[in-house]
């Protein structure tokens, strides 16, 4: 960047970069699984801005295209993910991630 | 022409979406969590307009903001329970976690260091008005199959998301 006020691409860039760093970490160090959920979509929505941008950069459609599916697979996957969650939450009455031990040796 | 975005503009929403990601990821209680990834999420739609993408935009505010964070807090409010907000809300490896995000963290940064002129800044010869029309056109033509394999998988998503919140399959 060679100044901070004229935003280029790698403005954008660096904020996705940012949003997917928060993800990484509310899905590594979070107990309640919906929150994990949410994070994995804030993983998915900082993927979504580098698509656009880098569209905007070289003029075509298509990253813009990328990130309308990159949106419609998230809505598949969190109703899927939510749905998993309820039979979670009907075998255990918890919504802990630590309660997902059986593999535990 | 490069994205023509106020600074101001661009920075403010950028802090909203910094702001609302942390508070995500911080709060104990997930319905409040819910309600900063909305906050989050419609301040991305207004990136997405200064990135001249108004479809993109209104596709993320009606089935991002409208429809995934609505379907979140309704299971929230499902299987919300008074007890869990009373416990702790970082889970037993949240020390390994903040460090390989941190590590997650580091190899960012090296690569913005080594890799930020990089990217050249064309002039783009348009400014485009029909931005729905030419996005309709790659998804109708050139993205045909990846169109009808994404309803596939909505379809396969809605029977598994049924199933699995079922009481009696």
């Amino acid at each position: 960047m060679e100044s901070l006020l004229h935003i280029s691409t790698l403005h954008y860039l660096v904020l996705g970069a940012a949003l997917f760093l928060l993800g990484v970490i509310g899905v590594l160090t979070r107990r309640n699984v919906v929150i994990v959920l949410m994070s994995i979509e804030l993983i998915l929505n900082a993927v979504n801005l580098n698509l656009v941008a880098f569209s905007r950069m070289w003029g075509g459609m298509h990253g813009q295209v990328f990130a309308i599916f990159v949106i419609t697979d998230a809505a598949a996957e969190a109703a899927v993910g939510l749905g998993i969650l309820i039979a979670f939450f009907r075998n255990k009455e918890t919504v802990n991630v630590d309660e997902v031990n059986l593999l535990k040796w | 022409m490069a994205p023509v975005a106020t600074p101001f503009f661009f920075y403010l929403f950028a802090a909203i979406m910094l702001i609302g990601g942390i508070l995500v990821i911080t709060r104990r209680n997930p319905v409040h969590s819910a309600v900063a990834l909305i906050v989050t999420l419609l301040a991305q739609a207004s990136i997405y307009l200064m990135l001249y993408a108004p479809f993109v935009a209104g596709v993320q505010i009606i089935l991002y903001a409208g429809g995934i964070m609505v379907l979140f807090l309704f299971v929230i409010m499902l299987v919300s329970i008074d007890r869990s907000l009373r416990e702790r809300q970082f889970n037993s490896q949240w020390l390994i976690g903040l460090i390989a995000a941190l590590a997650l963290g580091g190899l960012f940064i090296a690569v913005y260091l080594k890799g930020k002129n990089i990217f050249p800044e064309r002039p783009l010869s348009i400014m485009e008005s029909d931005n729905t029309q030419r996005v309709a056109t790659l998804l109708y033509g050139q993205y045909m199959f990846a169109f009808e394999i994404a309803s596939l998988l909505l379809l396969v998503a809605i029977i598994g998301a049924v199933v699995m919140a079922k009481r009696r399959i």
